[in-house]
This record gives structure tokens, C-alpha cells and sequence, in this order.
């Protein structure tokens, strides 16, 4: 009679039945003293109240943001700061991590110990720290903007952020903007010209000084010839602060130099685990080709270190977009303290705003996992 | 040609002429190897040389270790003061001090916990490890009391205590759960496979603040409002979760490296799907996985100090309302750095610790 208890579906059915039951109830459970929670503090849920006034300051380059704006947009402002910090700190980090990890297998002692002692230093104190270090103990001790640091009379470093001089578009200066995109263009055939010979006969050709040439050469010559349309406003010291030019906020660079230094000493760790992973007899074999070694280091050690290099790189992408989110320590204005912070608080609307940005985050790991994909996907071996 | 001294295949082996080897040949290969090599030497060793002494006479030499208060730091160097005169603070945050010797009972219990864990040579390990698995338990009723102990509140904890229990609460905790996710994942039966996988994927995607704003913010609102659980425990509960499902994902990997074989060889055996899991499969995947559950940890450990944006006074929450002080109003310096070497420590000896491990089990499977 107990036989049934010992069947192997039955057993099966019946766990995976007392799972989705105990999730019922938790969920019913959970969204029934929502609903009585939220009725007593008098808040209607939905998302309405995106598109009242926010009445706070939140600052962003990309945006007009005054007090008058509403939820929905200190939302996009987040997400724009978000976004910019992330992606700035992936580019920094991906850099400086690089550089660190080859410096780290340097034939100098010296220079390997001492990128050896930054690199465990950096990466075994938590982010935050980093974060608030850079806040609190560098911008925030950088002299007041009456005694900035004072670049050549044009870039202005202070504890009211970094100044320096911004471009102002005249007439002309859309032609320079057709010179650079026809550059590009012109480039890629070129890259794929040069390309299709180099299989055809053999012969290799400069493909990295024209391209350097046409990229930077072309707007520039286009520059000259357009009677210079881009003037530059320098940034003018007025009253407590300067006026005039770009401006990034001390809020922003800490958070970003925080946030790529802390990343870019795991970065390091992955190159240097990948480089060495490539076997010995690979080196050997390409030193052999009678080609120079940095010529063996970009056809043989390095396709084959970017296979083991790229999954755990792209983990620590995902790490450093996430770890923006301790801008709220350093008041920065991202998504986590614009509708995670001050708008939740203002407006009551836990559930809403809470799902909302645990959604972007979401999204922004899947954008960032699904092109690290493609990057992983074109590094692979290629088997026959 | 001067006479042969020694006869055919009897010269002895004589060392390298000075310069070819010993400290020479070292000096010459690892820093002087080329003209650039030289340069970048000179340059590092310069910088070192004028640096290096002011670093040390900041910190050490012309530092004021014991004042009361920063107009007393007269001599130029740090000002080690604000650490000193509140050192309890930063060990136990605003625990009732005539209790101390409960938090120390439990970092030395701690350590007994830990020595089945770290050295498998450990004679009556067996016991030992019972311990170490109710350790949590007895840390709970040490520091927050109750039966018999007096009952602290919980916001009177901090400073490292705080950090510690996190973190050892935390990893404790997160094993097990992280272990059942991992399985549920693999699982064959579809309900089980799907909430594993979306329950990891959904905490792996956000950031953990998000998690610890949920805490904090949502928890309340989903529960009775009579019903009130204290902060630490909401935080401890976050924590596990988001560490549970980063375990998961290293256990899975150590699940995966098991060949298929063992699974049908423990099938054959008529063993049922846990005591195959218990007996075969774990011990295996989870000596695999160690390095992994190791820097999990490490990781876990530094997410600690998170808990100051909910408010709580970790090491880092004690250092910075010590700066808030008017008495060490600008000493960010000296208190960043002291916190930071303190992570430094903790965390340096993990991943030390993890390396060892993984040349260890290396080794054993050659």
C-alpha cells in the first residue's frame, strides 16, 4: 500500500507539487499583507506616479534636469549616469587591468613585486572603501576652486571637480564630423583590401599608420581647412566656482576611479592567469617562424590567453556595473539613489521603484552578458 | 698549455667565474637584463629611495599614537589618535563593554571552529567538525543572549564584531543553501530546475544594495505589521541569499567536472539520489570546488561593509562617524587606511589561503 511512495514519479510529482505550493502561499501570503500594508498607509500602487513633479537636483551632462522634472525623468537621469560610469570604468579598468597583468609577468623584479603588492592591495579591500577613499580622502582634501590646480591656464582641478575647456560648435564644424565618419568608412575598405592582398600574395601592409592617418588626419586636415569652426571656452573662475567649460563632479570621478581601480586589479589577475596559461611549446614554436616577438605575442600567446581570458573578464564587467551602485555612498546621482533613493522615499512606492531598477539592472546584465558573448564567440577556437 | 693537473674525467664540477653566477648573475637577469630594464630599475629604486622614508616617518616615526583629541597631534606625522582613543568601538562597536568577554568567547570559539576546517591532520577531527556545524548557533546565543545570557540589541553590535558576524554568519549559512540551489539546478525535475535557475540568474543580476534596499524597505511591507524582525537579521538573511547563489554557480562548476561515470557507478551501487549526492558525488565536486567556495567567501566577506548604506555601523560605519566627531574632524586619511589594512589582512590571508588549497589539490590529482 506505501509501494507508491517508493515509485520514482510519484516522488517527483509530489516534491516539485510541495514547492510550487509552498511558493503559492508564500507569494499569497506576501502580496495579501502588501495590499493591507499599503491600504493602511494610504499609497495606490501603479506606476502613476512616475509622471509627477520630482522637486529634487540631479545633476547629468547629457540632460536637463531642474527641480520641476518629473520621477520618470530622475529615472533616466540615473539610468544616462549609470550607464556613462559603467561604461567608462569597463573602458578604464579593461586598460589599466592589462597593462598590470603583462607588467606582473615582467623579467623585472622590481617591476613585478611592486605591481604584485598594488594588485593584492587593490583587489583584497572592498570596492566601497576604494570608492570613498577616493571621495573623501582625495577630491574632497584637493584645494578649493580659488586655489586650483591650474593646468596650463585651460584645465582647473579642484575639490569641486576637474574643469576643463569645452568646444563650441560654429557653421563649419558639422564638415568635420563628415570628415571623421568618412574616414572610418573609407578605413574599412581599406582594412579589407589590405586584408583580402595579404592573403592573395603574402605581402602585409601598414594597415595600422593609415588607419591612424585617416582617422585622426582627416578631421584634423578638414579642421584647418573649414577656418578652424570650433572654439573653445575655457573655463573662468566666479565667485566660489568656475563657470564655463566641462565639468566632471568629484562625485563622478571618484566613483569611476574607485570603481576601475578596484576592477582593474582583478582584470590584471585574469590576464596574468590567461598568459600564463598558454603552454611553453606555443612560444617556442612561434619564436621558431623567424618572426619578432611581438609579432609571436599577437598571432600565437595572445588569441590563444583571450580564450581563457574573456569569461572571467566578462564577470567582472558584469561585477563593476553592478558595483556602481555604491554611488549612494559618495551621493552621486545614479539609478540606485534616484528612483532606488529619493524618489522611493519621496513618493512611498517601495514595490514600484524596487522593481524598476532590479528590472535595469537585469536588463544591463543580459545587454552586457549577450555582447561579451559575441566576443567569446569570435575568440574561440575555430575547430575543423 | 699548462700541465694537466687533473686526470681525463676527473675534474671536478668548479663554480661559476663571480660574475656568472650567484647574487651577480640574479642582480644582472631579474633587473639589469637590458638598457631599458636598467632604466626603469634605476627609476623605480630612485623613486623608492626619496618616497619610501617620508611614507614611513608619516606613519610611523614622527606619528602621535595615544592623544585624546587631534589639536593634541602636534608632531607632523599621522595622527594614529582617533584610532587608539576609540579602539573598543572600532572591535565591538557599542557593545555594553562589562560583556566583552562574550564577543572574545566567540572569536576564540571561532578559531576552534575553524581548525577542524583548515587542517584535515586534526586528530578526533570528527568531533570537532560537529562543533564547528552548531558554532553558529552558539555564536547566535553568545552575542545576542537570551537562556540565561543577557540579551543585547542587536544595533549594539559593531565595528569588526559586526563585520565578522556578517561575514561568518554569512558564510556559514550560504554553503548548504548554495549546495541545494546548485543540486536544484541540476535536477531533473522541471519545477525544481526552473526556480533554481531563476532564483540564481535573478539575485546574480542585481546588484546587491538593490537586495539590501529590499531588506529594508519591501520586507517590512510584506509581513504583518505587528510583525517586526530585527535589522540584523533581515541583513544576515540578504546576505546568505546573494552569497547562496554566487555558491551555487561555483558548486555547479565543481558538479559538472564529475564524470558521468561516478553518477552510474553510484546508480549501480542502489544508492538513493541524496545518499549517492551525500556519499559519491559531493565529496568529489566540493574538494573541487574549494578554491571557488574560498573566494565566494572573500567576496562575501568585503560585500560586509555594504550594511553602512542601510545604516549599520560596521568597521567602516565606525570610522566614518568617528570622522563626523568635531574632536578627528579631518583625519580621513589615517582612519581609511587603518580600515582598509584591517580588510587587507582578513581578506590577503583567504586568498593565500585559497592558493594553498588549490596547489594542494593539484597535486593530489597528478
Amino acid at each position: 500500500m506505501f509501494d507508491i511512495f517508493y515509485n520514482k514519479k510519484f516522488r517527483s510529482i509530489a516534491s516539485q507539487f510541495t514547492l510550487i505550493l509552498f511558493l503559492v502561499v508564500v507569494f499569497y501570503y506576501f502580496i495579501n499583507n502588501a495590499i493591507i500594508n499599503l491600504d493602511r498607509l494610504g499609497i495606490t500602487s501603479g506606476f502613476d506616479f512616475l509622471f509627477s513633479r520630482a522637486g529634487y537636483d540631479a545633476y547629468s551632462p547629457f540632460f536637463k534636469f531642474t527641480s520641476d522634472s518629473l520621477h520618470i525623468d530622475a529615472y533616466f537621469v540615473g539610468l544616462l549616469n549609470t550607464l556613462s560610469v559603467s561604461i567608462l570604468g569597463i573602458f578604464i579598468a579593461t586598460i589599466l587591468g592589462f597593462i598590470m597583468g603583462v607588467l606582473r609577468l615582467s623579467n623585472n623584479w622590481l617591476v613585478s613585486k611592486l605591481v604584485y603588492l598594488v594588485v593584492e592591495f587593490k583587489r583584497n579591500v572592498p570596492v566601497l572603501i576604494w570608492i570613498i577613499i577616493w571621495y573623501f580622502g582625495v577630491f574632497l582634501q584637493l584645494p578649493s576652486a580659488k586655489k586650483a590646480i591650474n593646468i596650463n591656464d585651460s584645465i582647473f582641478i579642484s575639490n569641486r571637480g576637474l574643469y576643463f575647456p569645452s568646444p563650441v560648435f560654429s557653421e563649419g564644424a558639422i564638415a568635420i564630423l563628415i570628415a571623421f565618419i568618412g574616414a572610418i568608412i573609407i578605413n574599412f575598405f581599406y582594412v579589407k583590401r589590405a586584408k583580402k592582398i595579404h592573403i592573395k600574395t603574402g605581402k602585409q601592409s601598414p594597415i595600422f599608420l593609415v588607419s591612424l592617418l585617416l582617422i585622426i588626419g582627416l578631421p584634423v586636415v578638414t579642421y584647418f581647412v573649414t577656418n578652424q569652426p570650433i572654439e573653445w571656452v575655457i573655463p573662468e573662475l566666479k565667485g566660489f566656482n568656475f563657470k564655463g567649460g566641462m565639468a566632471l563632479k568629484p562625485e563622478f570621478v571618484a566613483l569611476l576611479m574607485g570603481l576601475a581601480v578596484y576592477t582593474s586589479a582583478h582584470i590584471a589577475e585574469i590576464v596574468r592567469a590567461g598568459i600564463l596559461s598558454v603552454p611553453k611549446g606555443q612560444i617556442e614554436a612561434g619564436m621558431s617562424f623567424n618572426i619578432t616577438r611581438n609579432q609571436m605575442m599577437k598571432m600565437v600567446v595572445i588569441p590563444q590567453a583571450l580564450r581563457l581570458i574573456i569569461p572571467p573578464l566578462t564577470s567582472q564587467y558584469l561585477n563593476l556595473m553592478k558595483n556602481s551602485s555604491l554611488a549612494v555612498a559618495v551621493g552621486y546621482m545614479d539609478l540606485t539613489a534616484t528612483t532606488g533613493g529619493i524618489t522611493l522615499n519621496q513618493t512611498g512606492q517601495a514595490i514600484e521603484c524596487i522593481l524598476m531598477i532590479m528590472g535595469t539592472y537585469l536588463l544591463l546584465s543580459l545587454l552586457i552578458s549577450a555582447i561579451m558573448n559575441y566576443v567569446n564567440k569570435k575568440v574561440q577556437l575555430v575547430e575543423r | 698549455m699548462n700541465k694537466l693537473q687533473y686526470k681525463i674525467g676527473e675534474h671536478p664540477n668548479l663554480p661559476a667565474p663571480k660574475t656568472q653566477g650567484g647574487i651577480f648573475k640574479a642582480i644582472r637577469n631579474n633587473l639589469f637584463s637590458t638598457w631599458y630594464d636598467s632604466i626603469i630599475t634605476i627609476i623605480l629604486i630612485y623613486l623608492l629611495l626619496s618616497y619610501l622614508p617620508m611614507a614611513l616617518d608619516w606613519l610611523f616615526f614622527s606619528a602621535d599614537f595615544f592623544v585624546d583629541k587631534r589639536s593634541q597631534c602636534t608632531s607632523g606625522g599621522a595622527c594614529w589618535g582617533v584610532i587608539t582613543a576609540r579602539f573598543p568601538q572600532y572591535l565591538y562597536g557599542f557593545y555594553p563593554p562589562e560583556l566583552y568577554w562574550r564577543p572574545n568567547l566567540a572569536s576564540l570559539l571561532l578559531l576552534v571552529a575553524l581548525a577542524p576546517i583548515l587542517y584535515s591532520k586534526i586528530s578526533y577531527r570528527k568531533y570537532f567538525l560537529m562543533f564547528s556545524m552548531t558554532y553558529p548557533l552558539i555564536a547566535f546565543w553568545l552575542l545576542w543572549g537570551g537562556f540565561g545570557l543577557v540579551p543585547v540589541e542587536s544595533e549594539k553590535m559593531g565595528g569588526l564584531l559586526l563585520t565578522l558576524t556578517l561575514g561568518v554568519m554569512g558564510i556559514a549559512l550560504s554553503l548548504p543553501i548554495g549546495i541545494l540551489l546548485a543540486l536544484g539546478r541540476r535536477s531533473k525535475m522541471p519545477a525544481i530546475r526552473l526556480f533554481s535557475t531563476i532564483f540564481i540568474e535573478l539575485i546574480r543580476g542585481v546588484p546587491m544594495i538593490t537586495l539590501l534596499f529590499m531588506a529594508t524597505v519591501l520586507l517590512p511591507l510584506f509581513l504583518p505589521s505587528d510583525v517586526i524582525i530585527d535589522q540584523l537579521i533581515r541583513v544576515i538573511f540578504i546576505i546568505v541569499i546573494f552569497a547562496s547563489a554566487y555558491m551555487a554557480e561555483v558548486i555547479r562548476g565543481g558538479l559538472q567536472s564529475i564524470r558521468k561515470g561516478q553518477y552510474e557507478a553510484s546508480d549501480v551501487m542502489g544508492l538513493s539520489y541524496w545518499q549517492s549526492m551525500r556519499l559519491i558525488i559531493l565529496p568529489q565536486a566540493l574538494k573541487i570546488s574549494i578554491p571557488g567556495i574560498v573566494n565566494s567567501f572573500i567576496s562575501l566577506f568585503k560585500d560586509t561593509t555594504l550594511v553602512i548604506i542601510v545604516g549599520m555601523f560596521d568597521l567602516l560605519g565606525v570610522g566614518r562617524a568617528a570622522l563626523s566627531n568635531r574632536e578627528w574632524i579631518g583625519l580621513a586619511n589615517e582612519v581609511y587606511m587603518f580600515i582598509a589594512v584591517v580588510f587587507f589582512v582578513f581578506c590577503y590571508l583567504m586568498s593565500r589561503y585559497s592558493l594553498h588549497l588549490e596547489r594542494r589539490l593539484s597535486r593530489s590529482y597528478k
